[in-house]
């Protein structure tokens, strides 16, 4: 299909002798907001950490099968450019506590060594924390240092972070789990204004927020995808009894 | 049981009175020791005694700047070789601490840092001041380099141990080289950490007297070589005072002021530097 941007193929994640993902078959649109949902430790994060190769990283961790973004595997990329074409958030703000806010929406270029001009750099620090909602809080103090705003702020900031780098795909893992309800908002508003521009892929065990933000929604279990549709459909009529008893509740 | 509460009360309060005694009593040796030296040793210091070398014997006045200079320059070399020395071993315990490399090199480290002062020199000795011939500057400066690399790495290694991942994982998602993580990322986080163990160290070796006795082994006189002797405070306060002669002892009192000085000064600017650079996680 013309519209994919990301599509797995047999995808498998090990930690050690661990089989954390199994056999994932999975195709994403463009600009489609996906949820991945399922109970703790079935393999949400893990898959979503295959997708920019960070779960490599780990020691002791190994993967099979294909991740196709744009029809290119990316084990067959260099994992740095993988990275830098998509971008991911995380459970915990994480701006850089070394970096004022300015800093930290550039950090993909100064980090990389990229060479780009001040006033370039204003344009992209705008852009990005415009679409990230954050502009309009932090345009008086922007050489303040990231870890003085709130956490719903810090979340944004490196949303804007995330965004500035231009990638095509954004990964999610709980980013709101760690926030406050208020922050939370701000946050799951922000998902239908970037949906505009980017692909989002977002991981939560909230189930809630999944029917609240997603066009459709993957449900893990055990390391499988059980089920894969349209969320209106999942959370009504769901196909799988094992889907059935997450969404009542008979399990989490 | 009530009969007793007024019995455990007074129990408690003695024992509060005990270790608030001894609290106090620890200071004691060190308010002493400055004391002291400050009484004998002020009055030796002016403009003349830092930039004169020591006068002979029967002569008035004289100086310690060929100390000053050779400590100087000593723990400058020292710092050149241990530090980057230090920190890159340091990163590689902290990042990779379940590896077998990690858990020997770190129990080497421990070793290290327990070997008594005189040996290192001793080796320094036999390894480089017997084979080129001449005691000098630089073999004193690599005695002191080796004592300051296992402080140096220990808080490298404790320092960027106390970061979380996820500010490295922040950094690898944006494409980020792992080099350029652990350069641009981990050690400006935990800079004023490691900053603090280079001072610490620095204070550690520039009253180290062992390991320079056959290494640099002393100097009368001014000199910037480094392949020739060279003199230094902890050196020069111990050839001085264990003279004969009064205007030497004097000498030695200056020395030791001025030493003390330092090392205080040095401790207090680490205390201001960790917590005014301290960054906010």
């Amino acid at each position: 299909m013309e519209n994919t941007i990301v599509k797995a193929e047999n995808y498998n994640s090990y930690f050690g002798d661990n089989h954390v993902v199994k056999d994932v078959n999975i195709s994403i649109n463009k600009n489609e907001v996906i949820a991945v949902m399922g109970p703790s430790g079935c393999g949400k994060t893990t898959f979503l950490r295959g997708i920019n190769r960070m779960h490599e990283l780990i020691p002791g961790a190994t993967s099979t099968g294909k991740i196709l973004l744009d029809g290119e595997n990316v084990y067959d990329m260099n994992a740095i450019y993988v990275r830098c074409k998509i971008g991911m958030v995380f459970q915990r703000p994480n701006p850089f506590p070394n970096m004022s806010i300015y800093e930290n929406v550039v950090a993909g270029y100064l980090l990389n060594g990229l060479k780009i001009s001040k006033a370039e750099k204003d344009v992209i620090v705008e852009k990005s924390l415009t679409s990230a909602a954050l502009w309009k809080e932090v345009k008086d103090s922007l050489h303040k240092k990231g870890t003085f705003l709130s956490g719903g702020q810090q979340q944004r900031l490196c949303i804007a972070r995330a965004i500035a780098m231009e990638p095509e795909l954004i990964l999610f893992d709980e980013p709101t789990s760690a926030l406050d309800p208020i922050s939370t908002s701000s946050v799951e508003a922000l998902f239908h204004e970037l949906k505009a521009n980017y692909t989002l892929i977002i991981v939560t065990h909230n189930m809630q927020q999944a029917a609240r933000v997603s066009d459709r929604t993957a449900f893990f279990y055990l390391g499988e995808l059980v089920e894969f549709d349209d969320t209106k459909q999942m959370f009504t009529n769901p196909k799988d009894t094992r889907t059935q008893n997450y969404i009542t509740g008979r399990f989490s | 049981m009530e009969a007793r509460i007024g019995t455990r009360n007074t129990k408690s309060m003695i024992f509060k009175g005990v270790i608030m005694f001894f609290a106090f009593l620890i200071t004691v040796p060190l308010i002493i020791i400055l004391l002291y030296i400050i009484k004998q040793g002020v009055g030796q210091v002016n403009w003349h005694f830092l930039t004169h070398v020591p006068a002979p014997v029967g002569e008035v006045g004289g100086g310690i700047i060929n100390a000053l200079a050779g400590s100087f320059i000593m723990v400058l070399i020292a710092s050149i070789i241990s530090i980057p020395v230090g920190m890159l071993a340091g990163i590689y315990l902290s990042e990779n601490p379940n590896t077998k490399l990690a858990h020997y090199s770190g129990l080497c480290v421990d070793i290290l840092q327990g070997v008594p002062s005189i040996v290192v020199g001793i080796v320094v000795y036999f390894w480089l001041v017997k084979p080129l011939g001449t005691f000098s500057a630089i073999s004193g400066s690599i005695a002191l380099a080796i004592m300051m690399l296992p402080i140096v790495i220990r808080s490298t290694e404790q320092t960027l141990k106390l970061l979380p991942d996820s500010l490295k994982e922040a950094a690898l998602s944006l494409g980020v080289p792992y080099h350029r993580v652990i350069l641009k990322v981990i050690i400006p986080c935990g800079f004023s950490g490691i900053l603090s163990g280079i001072m610490l160290s620095i204070a550690r070796v520039i009253g180290e007297t062992a390991p320079l006795l056959f290494t640099a082994f002393g100097n009368p006189y001014l000199s910037g070589a480094i392949n020739k002797p060279m003199e230094s405070l902890p050196h020069l306060i111990f050839t001085y005072a264990t003279s004969p002669y009064d205007d030497w002892h004097n000498l030695a009192w200056g020395a030791s002021f001025i030493l003390l000085m330092f090392v205080l000064i040095l401790n207090i600017v680490t205390k201001v530097i960790t917590r005014k650079w301290k960054i906010q996680l």
